[in-house]
């Protein structure tokens, strides 16, 4: 189910831990769609001299982590924010389709951590802006039965004949008529 | 490397007796068991023979078995057959929140075409309440069915007094016995259900047969129009080799299920009971008096299922979980959410179900490799780090 480069990223994880005091911090994911990473930067001469994280989630999530702070250490700040979560996957020797939106938010946590540091640097309160916003959409996968969505028409699986709509919240792609967000949890005012 | 076979739920092996028994209806016993010749009319008796054989395991009179080839089509045949087939009385079906998905699916299925359906919750253990069974029951109530055995959680439900209900109010009662059926002593007669759904993978017979018993004289619907095959409800041409298994599988459970469940429950014990002592935050999910022999599920905390399973099987071990990453719809389970449980604590659900022939060193082997594997997963976790500083501070 995973490629080889993906499991020993999952088994031999680089970069674990907290970087106590981290210039930057981000944030990414919930419990409900099951993955959440916490990625801590230092910066050096405006390069990324240290990259550490932790996440919770499956063994995408955590291979998705570790490449990411791989891909980012060492880079310009510019160089980290042009890590997409598409070129992580693509490192990674592909990921399943359905993991694509729930565990390949690495580069997303990373983007966070350097807005993070930015917005201290220039004397900003963090935004804390959502994830979501720099969450893309193209190409993605039914969630439910894997198939591919077709460009210009994410609100229905033709596969399975799910309907989907995007969570006000999050912006991610959700079950219509569900109670709460697939990925964020938070309650869509649909009845279940 | 040794391989630990904790996945019950998922398979059993099949026996080598059944394989044996099986054997020869591929390329001797070939004949079609509707043909009028001797080599149709010895593939027949071999059914007839399984069918007595399946009929015996749940105390059903052989007329009343329908083979089937799996659980969830029997579920289906079931829940979709009865309702519409007393659609004229009423379109309102009851079911319990944890039901399997080929029951839950089936009932949104029949809500498409104008049936209405009410899910009856469950307590902290995952057991249904008969009276919530009996206020969920309306005037247009044609059909209610409530699983006997769980298997994700191993809660083993109150069926005849569901059942006892059901039949106070004159509405059919189907109980998905899948999980259960082979491993626990299932009586339809005793327990008073119109209809009863088993698969053979659950007890060593092979994959792909299954049976769904309909109490002679409750109206069901024809799954499958064709020929007389089923009493004339499944068409098709009968799968005999895997029929014969499943009947053979069904001897050797009806024989030796006590003994089965005395080997079994020990380990059972030993596992709920020290795998919450050997690591911390662990929760026993399910009941601990009402539950399937071979069951031991949890919920560990601050970790990931699908993580867990992918270090386990690097260390030979097989279990399951029903965390959100796991399955394909990456949903947490309906099951863990309905008894209660947060979706963070529901993702590190997992599940150990023990086979045949499991020894106390395999719970031993699962002893030395568990341990580590939490650690180092709760070591890369924001979820424990941000637990052990609130702790801290």
């Amino acid at each position: 189910m995973y490629s080889e480069k993906v499991m020993d990223h999952f088994a031999n994880p680089r970069n674990v831990g907290v970087i106590a005091d981290a210039d930057g911090v981000g944030e990414v994911g919930n419990p409900v769609c099951g993955d959440m990473m916490t990625f801590y930067i230092k910066v050096k001469d405006g390069r990324l001299a240290d990259v550490k994280f932790q996440t919770f989630g499956c063994g995408a999530a955590i291979a998705v982590s570790s490449m990411v702070s791989e891909m980012a250490k060492g880079k310009t700040l510019d160089e980290g924010l042009a890590i997409t979560n598409e070129l992580v996957a693509e490192e990674l020797g592909g990921l399943p389709k359905n993991k694509m939106h729930c565990s390949n938010l690495g580069a997303d946590a990373l983007h966070e951590a350097i807005k993070n540091y930015r917005d201290k640097q220039a004397g900003r309160a963090a935004q804390g802006a959502g994830a979501a916003e720099l969450h893309e959409h193209e190409g993605c996968a039914c969630p439910y039965c894997d198939t591919a969505l077709e460009e210009g028409d994410k609100t229905v699986c033709r596969a399975c004949r799910v309907e989907f709509e995007e969570c006000p919240s999050c912006g991610g792609i959700t079950k219509k008529g569900d109670a709460a967000c697939l990925h964020c949890g938070k309650p869509l005012g649909g009845k279940n | 490397m040794k391989r630990t076979y904790l996945d019950h739920i998922a398979a059993t092996p099949v026996r080598p007796e059944v394989f044996e028994a099986m054997r020869p209806f591929f390329t001797d016993v070939f004949g079609n068991p509707q043909s009028l010749h001797s080599a149709g009319q010895e593939a027949l008796a071999a059914v007839d023979a399984a069918r007595d054989e399946v009929a015996a395991l749940v105390g059903a009179s052989a007329s009343e078995i329908h083979f089937t080839a799996s659980g969830s089509e029997a579920n289906n045949f079931a829940v979709k057959g009865m309702a519409v087939g007393q659609q004229a009385r009423g379109r309102h079906i009851v079911v319990s929140a944890i039901e399997h998905t080929s029951v839950l699916n089936s009932v949104k299925a029949l809500e498409r075409s104008g049936f209405t359906s009410t899910l009856v919750p469950v307590d902290r253990t995952g057991r249904i309440d008969p009276a919530e069974v009996e206020k969920a029951l309306t005037k247009e109530t044609v059909l209610v069915s409530v699983m006997t055995a769980n298997s994700e959680v191993g809660t083993v439900e109150p069926v005849a007094e569901i059942a006892a209900v059901c039949r106070s109010r004159g509405v059919l009662f189907h109980t998905d016995a899948v999980a259960a059926a082979g491993n626990i002593p299932v009586d339809v007669k005793a327990s008073g259900v119109d209809a009863l759904s088993l698969a053979g993978d659950q007890f060593y017979g092979p994959k792909g047969t299954a049976a769904l018993y309909v109490r002679k004289g409750a109206r069901i619907l024809p799954l499958i129009d064709g020929g007389i095959q089923e009493g004339g409800r499944r068409g098709g041409t009968e799968n005999v080799a895997g029929i014969v298994g499943l009947g053979r599988a069904a001897a050797l459970a009806r024989a030796e299920m006590a003994s089965r469940t005395a080997a079994l429950v020990p380990l059972r014990d030993r596992l709920l009971d020290e795998l919450p002592r050997r690591v911390e935050h662990v929760l026993v999910t399910g009941s601990r008096t009402d539950r399937l022999p071979h069951h031991a599920s949890f919920c560990i905390e601050f970790v990931e299922g699908e993580a867990m399973l992918l270090f386990l099987d690097m260390k030979g071990i097989a279990a399951s979980s029903g965390s959100a990453c796991t399955s394909k719809a990456l949903k947490a389970s309906h099951v863990l959410l309905a008894m209660g449980l947060d979706h963070a604590t529901a993702q590190g659900s997992l599940v150990f179900s023990l086979i045949d022939g499991t020894t106390g060193g395999d719970i031993e082997t699962l002893f030395e490799a568990f341990p580590p594997i939490v650690e180092r997963l709760r070591g890369m976790s924001p979820l424990y780090t941000q637990y052990l500083k609130e702790r801290g501070s």
